[in-house]
């Protein structure tokens, strides 16, 4: 038996494909736009994968790091260090800021971590770890820095000695690790002139220049420039340790805020990135309606325009499913024509968008399974139109 | 339709099918969770590793002195200025005397008179001597003259007690000639206090040096111990390093360290460990070693930031790794050996490291093993991977 849909698309070749790679084109738009909010979903997630942490321990009454800003002492990990449960513990700043490379400069989150501690980027795709304590820089490839590159970050310069990969903050903006030291002076350390701005005021404060007490001024000059504050306290816990036993412990007796995996994810998806991906969403289910009906009104202006032929069918006495079938096989193959293109043309242009572009296999199968509905859905319409049309059309009546 | 062009069309059609389902297929399995992990592998080989130790520092001076007066005064004159290069004694800077050279006057003044009185006292002890030889005489004429009862006793005992009398009154002007001359002792003692305290006001060079600041200007009150100036000395300048107290094991006075100032950044300067000091910082966990120079250079200044290598130790042989290969868990380091084509998270025992970045391996992998050095995400146990060349860039 002769496949009536197929010999009908074979009829209107060129036609068939064309449309059938529209179609793909806008499913690919729609697969897209699911794999930006992923994305977006899964930098927030790749931020806390990568700092390797179990519990976060910040500022008590914020939701740091990385939602708010947080100020801890630097010296607080050795209290943590002490707690049963608790196997590591380092500290960790943030800072966004525009990197300098020559004459351009790069938006960066620049985080200040200690070596062969949690914070540590976890796997490199170039170059090494940082070996010396000072001035040495491992930074995301998304950056467009290269190994042995030479960066700027406020006054000092820094190599770039490793190149890692989805180092991002919750904005999507690329890390730069560099040690921790330099990284509290980079946040915290004015410029030159608001120095010796503040040097020439507290020297004209007479009661902290005393003539009196030679030494004073020079020891309040000097803890002015001193900083000893960090962001925040990665912890990891020893195996078989309870997270949320320990953080309400921390809570309680450290007076620090502690968040645990959960939590943090928490405070990330549903406070920091709630309305971009909202957003994003709300576009997302436009964007799904839109193409649903873009579907259906191909599919039915196609049986539209054949439907002399489909008179013609009923007058030669096919039956009634044979015609249904070939409309919804055209209808499904035209789906199936438009998923495959929409994947591959969204898999193709994901890695040239500036922001991480998720796609999940999980997403390409429910999409599948829409589009494969809607056309069904579609193509009962055409159906319809087609079932009712009288057989004496065809001889023009 | 001609049976030719159905066949060309459905030809057509078979090779769209054949691309799309090709495209299809290249996109699912080149992206996504199914496609494989790429990485860059090498095999353990055994090498030698020299360790070094990198650290911070700033110029500093070994020796460094304060010149201040040791009482509370006023500046007078301040000869030195910023920058000058002093011998040892020079005279940098005067305190105001105040009254000081009008009381030393009055004590050279004391000290003149108490002389005329030692000359009077002498004058009078002479005297005191004439009267008593002359007593001695007559009492020795009449004791004989009483012996031969020339005279009466009465007149004997009247000269002896004239001669008693006037040998009292000799030591009595022989003990006023000795008080005389302590008064004199007294006052030149005292002139000399006074003299050394004025030359206290004087503040002088302890050593050859150079000054660095001048911290008081003429006319400015300083007390005691507060600086007026303050000196180096230019030849034992040395660089104060701070070293990760985390890699800095082996440390030893005698390494030999590379110095780069700031100033200076092409050209490391050789040094070497010259000290050490025993407390380590317990805030900044960092240790503090001063490093010589081997030749201290021109225009040094002090206070300028150096970075300092200090090499400790000779090379070590053994199994080596780059550092990127090293995963740091809780429960220790551990690097992902290819088995069987497979990712196995295997525990290492790690050694020294060098500062480009290779790491010993003490335990855990055998010379050979194929373990993964960069990789293009988390790796996991048994991950499907790929082994490539190399990640980013262009291929060598």
């Amino acid at each position: 038996m002769i496949s009536l849909a197929g010999r009908d698309i074979l009829h209107s070749c060129s036609k068939f494909v064309l449309t059938g790679i529209g179609l793909g084109l806008l499913i690919g738009v729609t697969l897209s736009m699911a794999g930006i909010y992923r994305g977006m979903v899964d930098d927030a997630k790749a931020l806390l994968n990568n700092s390797g942490a179990d519990i976060w321990v910040v500022q008590q009454e914020t939701q740091g790091p990385y939602a708010e800003s947080s100020s801890l002492r630097d010296d607080v990990y050795r209290a943590l260090l002490a707690l049963p449960g608790i196997s590591r513990a380092a500290n960790v700043t943030y800072l966004t800021m525009q990197v300098r490379l020559g004459n351009t400069d790069v938006r960066a989150m620049v985080v200040g971590f200690e070596p062969g501690q949690p914070g540590e980027p976890g796997y490199l795709v170039a170059g090494r770890q940082i070996t010396r304590s000072h001035y040495e820089a491992v930074a995301d490839v998304k950056t467009g820095f290269q190994l042995g590159d030479t960066i700027r970050i406020r006054r000092h310069d820094y190599r770039v000695v490793g190149l890692t990969r989805r180092m991002v903050s919750s904005g999507g903006d690329p890390m730069v690790f560099i040690p921790l030291k330099d990284a509290q002076e980079a946040q915290f350390l004015k410029d030159n002139d608001a120095i010796l701005n503040e040097r020439a005021r507290t020297t004209a404060n007479p009661s902290l220049n005393r003539p009196g007490v030679p030494g004073l001024l020079d020891a309040i000059l000097a803890s002015q420039n001193a900083n000893h504050n960090v962001n925040a306290v990665l912890v990891q816990i020893a195996p078989g340790a309870e997270p949320e036993q320990l953080a309400s412990e921390i809570r309680r007796w450290k007076h620090l805020q502690a968040f645990t995996r959960a939590q943090m994810e928490e405070i990330l998806v549903s406070k920091l990135i709630a309305t971009s991906a909202k957003q994003i969403g709300m576009f997302l289910v436009i964007l799904a309606i839109v193409s649903a009906a873009i579907v259906a009104f191909i599919i039915y202006t196609m049986t539209l325009g054949k439907i002399r032929e489909i008179a013609v069918l009923k007058l030669i006495g096919t039956r009634n499913r044979t015609i249904a079938g070939m409309i919804l096989q055209q209808a499904m193959g035209l789906g199936l024509i438009g998923f495959m293109v929409g994947k591959t043309v969204a898999t193709l242009w994901a890695p040239f968008f500036p922001k991480f572009v998720l796609l999940e296999p999980g997403d390409a199968v429910r999409g599948f399974i829409a589009v494969m509905l809607i056309c069904a859905l579609a193509s009962t319409l055409a159906i319809r139109v087609a079932l009712r049309v009288d057989p004496a059309t065809a001889i023009g009546g | 339709m001609k049976p030719s062009q159905f066949i060309s069309r459905k030809l057509g059609l078979w090779f769209f099918a054949a691309m799309l389902v090709v495209g299809f297929g290249v996109a699912v399995a080149r992206s996504g969770p199914l496609s494989p992990i790429q990485v860059t592998t090498l095999r353990v080989e055994s090498g030698s590793l020299s360790p070094a130790i990198f650290g911070i520092g700033t110029v500093e001076a070994r020796r460094s002195y304060l010149i201040g007066p040791t009482a509370a005064g006023r500046v007078k004159a301040v000869h030195a200025d910023v920058g000058e290069t002093v011998k040892a004694g020079q005279l940098l800077a005067e305190i105001d005397p105040v009254d000081l050279d009008e009381r030393l006057r009055s004590t050279e003044a004391a000290y003149a008179r108490a002389a005329s009185a030692v000359t009077a006292a002498e004058a009078q002890r002479k005297d005191a001597l004439a009267r008593r030889q002359l007593a001695e005489l007559n009492a020795k004429r009449y004791r004989d003259l009483g012996g031969k009862n020339f005279v009466s006793s009465s007149a004997v005992e009247g000269k002896q007690q004239e001669l008693d009398s006037a040998q009292a009154a000799l030591e009595a002007s022989e003990a006023n000639l000795q008080g005389a001359r302590q008064e004199q002792l007294r006052l030149k003692a005292d002139q000399d206090g006074i003299r050394q305290q004025r030359g206290n006001l004087l503040l002088l060079a302890p050593r050859d040096g150079l000054v660095t600041s001048r911290d008081a200007e003429p006319g400015s009150t300083v007390i005691a111990g507060q600086a007026v100036l303050r000196l180096v000395e230019p030849d034992s300048l040395w660089v104060k390093a701070r070293l990760d107290q985390g890699r800095s094991r082996g440390l030893a006075v005698g390494q030999p360290a590379d110095i780069v100032l700031r100033s200076n950044v092409s050209t490391p300067l050789p040094g070497k460990v010259a000290r050490i000091e025993p407390v380590s910082d317990s805030v900044t966990e960092e240790r503090i070693a001063q490093i010589a120079f081997e030749r201290i250079p021109e225009g040094l200044s002090v206070g300028e930031m150096t970075e300092v290598t200090v090499k400790n130790g000779a090379a070590q042989s053994g199994l080596l790794l780059p550092n990127a290969a090293i995963k740091q868990m809780p429960q220790g380091s551990g690097v992902w050996k290819l088995k069987d084509g497979k990712p196995s998270l295997t525990p290492v025992k790690l050694g020294s490291n060098s500062l480009d970045g290779n790491v010993q391996i003490l335990d855990g992998l055998v010379a050979g093993d194929e373990v993964v050095i960069h990789s293009e995400r988390d790796l996991n146990e048994g991950a499907r991977i790929k082994v490539v060349s190399q990640l980013v860039g262009k291929p060598k």
